[in-house]
C-alpha cells in the first residue's frame, strides 16, 4: 500500500486563501501539544507566545522592527522563487549587504549626515548584490545548483564577518568585544515612530508595494512568471533563462543586502560577529505564507516576527530553550508546504503497484 | 490467446453473438458539464467497432470509464451478460481489457523487453518475456526485437511495443486510442493487418479515430458520438465518408477553396540554407544540410513520421536554437543567428506543435498567453515596460471569435482549455497578427472537423495575401488538401520539393519510410 498524489484537475480559489490560515491554526494546535508533553500549561504558554506581545507599545514596536528585515528579504526571494531560481543564501548576501554598508562609518567614523546613511543602504544593497551574483553566475556558467552554493556561501559569509568583526574591525577601545566601534547617530536610520522604528521599515513596506506592481503590471514580472511556469515557453517567448537567474539573485541579494545594512544602522548600531538571528532563513518561511506575493509577505512577515518574540517570552516566562522559535517556525513552514500541495493535488492510497501505462497516462 | 477458435471472419460481416462488453445507459457529469449522456454501446467478439466523434464528442471519457479509469455518473457496464464495476485500470486488465494509448509511455533509454517487463503486472524472468515477445510478435505480425533501445525505433515501432505489451496480458478487448495519428500509411496497412489477425481470433477491437476512410476500411459497426450523445450506430461500410462526417459534425462541412497557383516571380520570403546543426541531446536529431525556399503566397509542406528532426527543425527556424547568419534569411534579412524577438518583429510569425509549455503558458490567462508571443512586436501589449492588459484581452476576444475557441470564461487559464481548442487559440493568436512568414507545426493536431477546414481554410486565405507559409505535418490529408510544394524529412535531412498536386498518397509514404528501413 502507498499514497499517491494526484493533480487536481481545478485549484480552489478559496482554499489557496484559507490556506495560510489553516497551517498557522495546525501550527497552534501542534504547539499545543508540544507545550503539554514539555509540562508547561498551554494555554497559558500559548497566550505568552501570539498574544501577550501584543498587548503593550514597546513590544509592538520590538515586532515592527523585526519584521522589517524579514520582509525586505522575503520580497526579494518571492521573486526569485517565481523565476524558479531557489536562492536559500540570503542569509550571507544580508551579512555581505552589512559589512559592504559599514565601510564608511568604520573607516570615516567622522563622516555623518543623510548622505551619508544614504551611501551607506546602497553600499549595502551592492554588497548584497555581488554577493547573491556568484551562486547565479556559478548557475548559468557552470550548472552549478544553485541551492547548494548558495547556501554554502552563508557560512562563508560568517565567517568572514567573524573575522572582520574580531580582527581588524574591532573597536579599539572596546574592551576587547568582538564589536565594530558604535556608529554616531547621524551614521543611523532615522527613527520614524516609536523608539526604535526607523525609516527602513517605510522601505521595506515601499519596496513590496513596489515589487507587486513589478510582478503584476511589467515585463519584467512577466518574463519571471513565465520562465518559472514554463521555461521552454519563456524561450519562445524570446526571453533569456540565463539573464533572468541573474537579475532574480541581483533583486534578492540586493534586498538582503539592504535588510543587513538597516540592521547595523539600526536596533545594532555596529558590526558584531552575529547581525542577524537567521533572518536570511526565516524570510524563506515567509515569502511561502505570504504565497510569494509581495502584499502577502507584509502579513506574513508580522506573524515571523511575532514567533521570535514569542519565542522570547517563553523563554523568559517558562524557561523552556530559546530553540522553541525556530521549533515553531519550521512547523509553519512545514504546514504552509503541505497545504499548498492539497490545493495543487489530492491524495489517493493505492492498495497494489500498478505502474501501468494508465497511471503514467494520468500522472502526466 | 492460443485457446481461442481459429474460426475466419472475413471483413464487413458482423458476427452476431450476444455483446462481449455492454455499456448501457452511461452519463457522465463533471461538475456542469455532461460529458457522456445516456450512451449505450455494444461490442461483440471478432468485431472491430469504431468510436467516432469530434474531439470534446465523450470519446475519451467513455473509454476511460470502460478501462476503469473514470466511474460512471449513472448506468452499467455487461461483460459476457454479467453487469460488473470496473474500479480501475488493473480490474480492467484482470477481466480482459486492455488498452493502447496515443500517447505513449515508453522509456527512451531501456530496451523493448525492459520497458515491457516494467508495465506488467508479475514480470517473469527477462529470457522468457523475451521469448514470449518473439512469440507474439511473430504471430501478430509485429516484427520487433527485444533487445532494442526504444530510443532507435520509429514511431510505428514504438506502437507495435505498446501493442505487443498489451497483447502479453492476453486481453479479450483492445481499446485503441487513434492509433494511426502518428503512423505512415505503410505503417498504418500493416497495423490493419495485425487488427484484421486479432478480430479473426475473436478479440473485439474499439477503435477510436476521426479518420473516416480507414473505419470504412477495417471497422466492422461504429458508434458516433456528438456531444456526449449517441447519433448514430451504423455500418461503416453502407455509409459514405461525407455521410460519417456530417453526422459526426452535424452539418455538412464545406469544401476548401483551392489554393492559387504562385507565380515563379513571387519575391522568396523564407529561406533556409545549407541548416546544419549538431543535436542538442542524445535523444534528439541533428539536422544536415537543409535547403528550401518559401515564396509569398505559397504553401509548402514538410511531411515526415514524428521524431525526425521536425522539432529541430522548428527551433532552428523560430529561433529557439540559434545557426549561421546565412542559414536563415526572412524577407532577404539573414537572421540565422538571431533571436525569436528579432524574427518576430521582421512580421513572422511561429506555432510551435507543443501547445501546453511551448506555445503557452499553462497556468496564465489566455491575456497573458497573448503577451507571450506579442510583447515586441510594437502592438502596444509594452509600453515603457507596462503591461497593457486591456488590448491584450481584445486581442482575445477577436482570436475567440475568429476561430470559435470554446472557453468557460471570458479570460481563463491556458490549461482550462480543451486540446482542440487551445490550439485554435494559438494558431489564431498568431493569424491575427497578419504574419509575412508562418512557420506552423502540427496546425490541425486534436482540432475537430469543422475547426480543421477553418483553420487549413485560413492558412491558404493568408497565402492569398502574400504571406510565405510552411507547414509541418503529419496528417498527409492535410498535406495535399494546402499544399503547394511538398518535401519530406527523415533523419534529420530534407528531400526536394515537389509539386503537391502531381503527388500521391503513396509516393510521399514511401518517401517518409524509406529512412526506416524494417
Amino acid at each position: 500500500m502507498r499514497i499517491e498524489l494526484i493533480r487536481r484537475p481545478q485549484r480552489s480559489a478559496r482554499m489557496a486563501v484559507l490556506s495560510p490560515l489553516i497551517a498557522i491554526a495546525l501550527t497552534v494546535v501542534t504547539g499545543f501539544v508540544i507545550f503539554a508533553a514539555n509540562g508547561v500549561d498551554p494555554f497559558g504558554a500559548l497566550y505568552v507566545y501570539f498574544i501577550e506581545k501584543l498587548t503593550a507599545w514597546w513590544s509592538i514596536q520590538d515586532l515592527i522592527v523585526k519584521m522589517t528585515p524579514l520582509i525586505l528579504i522575503a520580497v526579494g526571494l518571492s521573486l526569485c522563487y517565481l523565476s524558479n531560481n531557489w536562492n536559500i543564501g540570503a542569509e550571507g548576501q544580508l551579512v555581505a549587504g552589512a559589512i559592504a554598508g559599514s565601510v564608511l562609518p568604520i573607516y570615516f567614523p567622522d563622516w555623518g549626515g543623510p548622505l551619508v546613511v544614504t551611501l551607506m543602504l546602497l553600499m549595502g544593497i551592492l554588497g548584497g548584490m555581488a554577493y547573491g551574483a556568484i551562486p547565479a553566475l556559478l548557475k548559468t556558467r557552470f550548472g552549478a545548483n544553485e541551492i547548494l552554493t548558495s547556501l554554502m556561501l552563508v557560512y562563508v559569509a560568517g565567517f568572514a564577518l567573524d573575522w572582520l568583526a574580531r580582527g581588524p574591525w574591532r573597536n579599539p577601545a572596546g574592551f576587547n568585544f568582538p564589536n565594530s566601534r558604535q556608529f554616531s547617530d547621524d551614521q543611523l536610520l532615522p527613527v520614524i515612530a516609536g523608539q526604535h522604528v526607523t525609516v527602513a521599515t517605510a522601505i521595506a513596506l515601499v519596496v513590496a508595494v513596489a515589487a507587486w506592481f513589478l510582478l503584476r503590471k511589467t515585463l519584467t514580472g512577466f518574463k519571471i512568471r513565465v520562465l518559472g511556469e514554463a521555461p521552454r515557453a519563456g524561450a519562445f517567448a524570446g526571453f533569456s533563462r540565463n539573464r533572468m537567474v541573474l537579475v532574480a539573485f541581483l533583486i534578492s541579494g540586493g534586498l538582503a543586502g539592504l535588510a543587513g545594512i538597516c540592521e547595523v544602522a539600526g536596533p545594532l548600531g555596529q558590526l558584531r560577529i552575529s547581525v542577524s538571528p537567521g533572518y536570511g532563513f526565516t524570510a524563506i518561511i515567509v515569502a511561502f505564507l505570504g504565497r510569494l506575493n509581495p502584499l502577502g509577505i507584509i502579513v506574513a512577515g508580522f506573524v515571523l516576527a511575532l514567533s521570535y518574540l514569542g519565542g522570547e517570552g517563553i523563554q523568559s516566562t517558562y524557561h523552556l530553550s530559546d530553540q522553541i522559535a525556530r521549533v515553531f517556525q519550521g512547523l509553519l513552514l512545514f504546514f504552509v508546504l503541505a497545504c499548498d500541495t492539497l490545493i495543487f493535488y489530492r491524495m489517493r492510497i493505492a492498495r497494489r503497484r500498478p505502474v501501468t501505462a494508465a497511471t503514467v497516462e494520468a500522472a502526466s | 490467446m492460443e485457446a481461442r477458435p481459429q474460426t475466419a471472419s472475413t471483413t464487413g460481416e458482423r458476427p452476431t453473438r450476444a455483446p462481449m462488453l455492454e455499456a448501457v445507459g452511461i452519463t457522465k457529469d463533471f461538475a456542469t458539464l455532461r460529458a457522456n449522456d445516456n450512451i449505450d454501446l455494444a461490442i461483440r467478439a471478432g468485431e472491430i467497432h469504431a468510436l467516432l466523434g469530434e474531439n470534446g464528442a465523450g470519446k475519451s471519457t467513455l473509454v476511460k470509464i470502460l478501462y476503469g479509469a473514470l466511474q460512471p455518473s449513472e448506468g452499467e457496464i455487461r461483460w459476457k451478460g454479467e453487469r460488473i464495476a470496473v474500479a480501475n485500470p488493473a480490474a480492467a486488465r484482470e477481466l480482459g481489457i486492455g488498452m493502447v494509448f496515443q500517447h505513449f509511455s515508453l522509456f527512451d533509454a531501456l530496451t523493448v523487453a525492459e520497458n515491457i517487463s516494467l508495465a506488467l503486472a508479475v514480470a517473469p524472468a527477462l529470457g522468457d518475456l523475451k521469448k514470449r515477445i518473439a512469440t507474439v510478435s511473430a504471430e501478430y505480425g509485429l516484427p520487433l526485437r527485444p533487445d532494442s533501445i526504444v530510443a532507435d525505433l520509429s514511431v510505428g515501432e514504438r506502437q507495435r511495443v505498446e501493442i505487443v505489451r498489451c497483447l502479453l496480458q492476453e486481453p479479450e478487448l483492445i481499446i485503441m486510442d487513434e492509433p494511426t495519428s502518428v503512423l505512415t500509411p505503410q505503417e498504418a496497412d500493416d497495423l490493419f493487418v495485425t487488427l484484421k489477425r486479432l478480430a479473426a481470433e475473436k478479440c473485439a477491437v474499439l477503435y477510436i479515430s476521426h479518420r473516416l476512410e480507414e473505419v470504412k476500411q477495417i471497422c466492422h459497426r461504429a458508434t458516433i458520438l456528438r456531444h456526449g450523445k449517441v447519433v448514430a450506430e451504423c455500418d461503416p461500410q453502407q455509409e459514405t465518408a461525407a455521410r460519417l462526417a456530417s453526422l459526426m459534425v452535424g452539418a455538412e462541412l464545406r469544401e476548401l477553396s483551392a489554393p492559387e497557383p504562385v507565380s515563379a516571380t513571387a519575391p522568396v520570403r523564407l529561406a533556409v540554407s545549407h541548416l546544419s546543426l549538431p543535436a542538442p541531446h542524445p535523444f534528439a536529431v541533428a539536422l544536415d544540410d537543409i535547403s528550401i525556399e518559401v515564396r509569398g503566397g505559397e504553401v509548402v509542406s514538410i511531411a515526415g513520421v514524428a521524431g525526425n528532426g521536425q522539432d529541430e527543425f522548428f527551433d532552428a527556424l523560430s529561433g529557439e536554437t540559434p545557426s549561421a547568419a546565412n542559414m536563415v534569411a526572412i524577407d532577404g534579412v539573414a537572421c540565422g543567428h538571431r533571436s525569436v524577438t528579432t524574427r518576430r518583429r521582421l512580421n513572422a510569425a511561429f506555432v510551435p506543435e507543443e501547445r501546453l509549455g511551448h506555445g503557452a503558458v499553462p497556468r496564465l490567462k489566455l491575456s497573458d498567453n497573448v503577451i507571450l508571443t506579442r510583447h515586441a512586436t510594437s502592438e502596444g501589449l509594452v509600453r515603457s515596460g507596462i503591461l497593457n492588459f486591456l488590448s491584450a484581452r481584445g486581442i482575445v476576444g477577436r482570436v475567440s471569435e475568429a476561430f470559435d475557441v470554446r472557453k468557460g470564461s471570458p479570460d481563463p487559464e491556458a490549461h482550462a482549455l480543451s486540446g482542440g481548442n487551445l490550439q485554435k487559440f494559438v494558431v489564431g493568436r498568431e493569424f491575427d497578427r497578419k504574419p509575412g512568414v508562418l512557420v506552423v507545426c502540427q496546425p490541425t493536431w486534436g482540432v475537430d472537423a469543422g475547426a480543421t477546414t477553418a483553420i487549413r481554410q485560413a492558412l491558404i486565405d493568408l497565402a492569398g495575401d502574400g504571406a510565405a507559409i510552411l507547414v509541418i505535418s503529419q496528417d498527409l490529408d492535410e498535406i495535399l488538401e494546402i499544399s503547394d510544394r511538398v518535401a519530406v524529412i527523415s533523419k534529420g535531412r530534407l528531400s526536394e520539393t515537389r509539386d503537391a498536386r502531381g503527388v500521391t498518397r503513396e509516393e510521399i509514404g514511401l518517401m517518409m519510410g524509406g529512412a526506416h528501413g524494417h
